[in-house]
């Protein structure tokens, strides 16, 4: 009875824990709470990709009313896939938050902490879930309020203006995909993604589904930090705690990017938006632009929080360029790309919660010849950085491998060179942080000692992870290759593992 | 012609002023369009609470806008583009009132036709709300939750200690107001309680009740004094009332998962399916209730105990 219902009790479980946390006081009570609802909707996601994997769509219907006049939840293999990686970030940052929160954050602020978390949880798994387009909007609503409230905790003053930006920006973004929805429910009569998609085809031709198509692509893009639009990006993971930081950089955009492949491959349609306006030359435009100036200004930061914020963006670059190839392999890339991206910043997000942890703060002074005093924080980093840069043996080197791979298809061969650029300008800002913990002498860090294990261990889980999925890639490829065919209609190969 | 005003005007008090009777007016425009449940919503919510949220967040700051230091040239374009784009997108559109519009045609017809029928509901906009799409008002309930937390974690660092007496907000020296207020505040109430348990018949429902609860206790802070309103609701009072709302609407959606049904699906509750629908939509309604009138208090309180900072 209960596989039936595990659509819904993804979303739910994180949603009831929430206003339980609100009542609770004890650290470890929040903390235990927090983690289980955060293990058990990974447990569930785990369980629903192998279920759509084996067995195709499962659809649920909430209130027991038919789509489309109830709502529905749909998964497949592609929101299957993407809410594997939020439960499992989730899981695997939260394993490591009780130390690093009653640091950071003051202990009347902790019961809250923890509501707003399990909140911006549920609002991504939300928002994955569903095939309602309104429902999206509402979903998005929670994970947003949430994740400015998270952001605004951080220690450093600035982190207030920090959410504020943010909350400008994503509120915008918001509207926009909000005014998107509004005009294609006014084109079609229905909500439902599925029936949108049979419907939109008779009313093509119209202006005003060019310009709900336009709304939601800026307004997605401001949500995924699409550069030009990723201003509030760097502010928001720099001032945030270091857990936020950490969980954020891992999740939020990664959904943003899912919500627009729902919007293009599903709702529209990749006929249509790759006709009416020049999606593809737009996004790997940008792509590149991203991919460019982004890295180019990690290189100049001298926080090493901002540092690997900028790097994001990059990443984000590498992301979307996987999508401007409309093609088997680079559609695989993007979807690797976020599995194996939210891995990188996880651990090293971590990594620097742990120096935050010892030294509090993660400026380049503070980590002066610390490589000595925190070996295993720095190990961490190391590999971490590499995987950033695609060394063979992480899991950066298949996104890489997979997006060089389809711009070789296409005869891009500008392009795989600037990837390799990146490549290479990823390595220099990589090299400036080992520079500075290992050979760079300091007298002032002598008495500082390793973080501790149960921050180091999280952290750990996650590097290990960018090196198994580095070897083993039967399951992210495996998927990604099986929902890159899905998404372009074309006959899907079996999924490993999947029984038939 | 008041978005122009709001747009040019320096004076923050002013505009606040101005925000209301502009959402007067959008309210006035959707009871023209016959949705007077949404004009409901905007009258409390535009009109009522968010006037008052925004006039105390002023109390703490200055009444006059600081000059922008930001070119005004990129926000210009921004805001033209999109203008531009919408315009362009109305071309095309459905002509207003035409019955053969697909809104008229898809879905809606089945909410008009059977609601009835299949909730016992006579208000439509309940029957839809609150069992059609009741997961979207979950998730809406949420919404309020996550903002109400949201403001208690800002502001609560800011909070200025017990004894600092003397409070901006403190009109308990006009006698008039205060008899007069006093006076209204029995009625407020019970009209609040008429909307939330009439929402089935008439306009209302949980949303709109809940805000027009709070604006009763709100008052009452405001011409009483905000000290007498705070030994109502401690903050503790507070968050259990804020998630027990919440968690009433979730509660229900589990019991009907344990009866068999799908989340939500209210038909489960009673034998009869009409029956079911009607305590579905009575307690998710309770909890939207409780959670808004909480959140509501909570963030008013928030707002007028921060210290004015020197």
């Amino acid at each position: 009875m209960i596989s039936s219902h595990l659509p819904v009790l993804q979303v739910i479980l994180p949603l009831i824990a929430a206003p339980l946390c609100v009542l609770l006081r004890r650290s470890s009570l929040l903390w235990l709470l927090s983690f289980s609802a955060s293990l058990g909707a990974m447990v569930i996601a785990w369980l629903l990709l192998q279920q759509a994997g084996s067995s195709g769509v499962i659809s649920y219907i909430l209130g027991g009313w038919a789509a489309p006049w109830g709502i529905e939840y749909r998964i497949d293999t592609l929101n299957a896939y993407v809410l594997l990686i939020v439960t499992a970030i989730s899981s695997v940052v939260l394993l490591a938050a009780k130390k690093s929160i009653e640091q950071e954050v003051p202990q009347q602020h902790w019961p809250m902490f923890y509501a707003s978390y399990l909140l911006c949880l549920t609002g991504l798994l939300g928002i994955t879930a569903t095939a309602d387009a309104f429902n999206v909007f509402v979903f998005l609503e929670i994970s947003s309020l949430s994740s400015y409230a998270l952001i605004s905790l951080g220690r450093d003053r600035r982190a207030l203006t920090a959410s504020y930006q943010y909350l400008v920006m994503g509120t915008i973004g918001a509207t926009f995909i909000l005014i998107g929805i509004g005009l294609l429910y006014m084109l079609t009569g229905t909500l439902n993604m599925n029936d949108l998609a049979q419907r939109l085809p008779a009313v093509a031709q119209t202006k005003t589904m060019l310009s709900a198509f336009a709304f939601l692509f800026v307004g997605i893009s401001l949500k995924l930090a699409l550069f030009p639009l990723h201003l509030w990006l760097p502010n928001a993971y720099t001032y945030a705690p270091s857990i936020v930081s950490a969980f954020l950089a891992g999740t939020a955009t990664k959904v943003a990017v899912y919500v627009l492949l729902r919007f293009i491959f599903t709702v529209f349609g990749a006929d249509y938006a790759f006709s009416v306006l020049p999606l593809a030359e737009i996004l790997m435009l940008l792509g590149v632009a991203a991919i460019l100036f982004a890295s180019l200004s990690a290189i100049y930061q001298d926080n090493i929080k901002r540092l690997f914020a900028y790097s994001s963006v990059a990443q984000l670059g590498y992301i979307t360029l996987g999508i401007s190839f409309l093609s088997v392999s680079g559609l695989s890339a993007t979807l690797l790309h976020l599995f194996n991206h939210a891995l990188m910043k996880a651990a090293l997000f971590m990594a620097l919660a742990c120096l935050l942890y010892r030294q509090g703060g993660v400026k380049f002074s503070h980590v002066k010849g610390l490589g000595r005093q925190m070996p295993w924080t720095f190990m961490a980093i190391v590999i971490g950085g590499l995987s950033l840069v695609g060394v063979p043996l992480t899991v950066g080197f298949i996104s890489k491998w997979y997006l060089i791979l389809a711009a070789i298809e296409q005869g891009h061969f500008v392009l795989v060179a600037i990837i390799l650029f990146g490549s290479l300008l990823a390595l220099v800002y990589v090299w400036r942080i080992v520079e500075q913990g290992f050979f760079s002498a300091s007298d002032d860090h002598t008495d500082v000692k390793e973080a501790p294990l149960s921050l180091l261990l999280p952290t750990w889980l996650l590097v290990l992870a960018n090196i198994w999925f580095g070897i083993d890639t039967s399951l992210t490829v495996g998927v990604a290759e099986h929902t890159a065919h899905w998404l372009l209609e074309l006959p899907a190969p079996v999924m490993p593992g999947a029984t038939p | 012609m008041v978005a122009i005003a709001v747009a040019v005007m320096r004076d923050l008090f002013a505009i606040v002023m101005l925000f209301g009777i502009y959402s007067l007016l959008t309210a006035g425009i959707f009871v023209s369009l016959d949705a007077v449940d949404v004009a409901f919503t905007e009258a409390a919510v535009g009109a009522g609470i968010s006037t008052i949220l925004i006039l105390s967040t002023l109390a703490l700051t200055s009444r006059e806008e600081k000059k922008s230091t930001h070119s005004r040239f990129l926000p210009l374009l921004v805001v033209l583009v999109t203008g531009a784009t919408l315009v362009y997108g109305t071309l095309d559109m459905p002509a207003f009132s035409d019955p053969q519009a697909p809104v008229h045609q898809h879905v809606a017809p089945r909410y008009l036709d059977q609601a009835q029928q299949e909730t016992g509901v006579p208000n439509i906009v309940t029957a839809v709300l609150a069992s059609y799409r009741s997961y979207d008002t979950m998730g809406e309930v949420t919404v309020i939750f996550t903002a109400g937390i949201a403001v208690m974690l800002l502001l609560s660092a800011f909070r200025h200690r017990e004894d600092e007496a003397g409070n901006l907000n403190d009109l308990s020296h006009h006698p008039v107001l205060k008899y007069v207020a006093r006076l209204m505040i029995p009625f407020i109430l019970l009209f609040a309680l008429y909307v939330q348990f009439h929402g089935d018949y008439g306009p209302g429902g949980g949303f709109q009740a809940g805000v027009i609860f709070a604006a009763g206790f709100i008052l009452y802070g405001l011409v009483v004094g905000i000290d007498k309103t705070r030994s109502m609701f401690s903050d503790s009072v507070l968050r259990w009332l804020m998630a027990s709302g919440l968690l009433l609407y979730i509660g229900v959606g589990v019991v009907t998962l344990l009866l068999g049904g799908e989340f939500l699906n209210y038909n489960v509750l009673a034998a009869d399916q009409v029956k079911g629908q009607h305590w579905g939509i009575f307690l998710v309604e309770l909890g939207v209730g409780i959670t808004v009138t909480a959140t509501m208090i909570a963030m008013f309180l928030a707002f007028s105990e921060v210290r004015r900072p020197e």
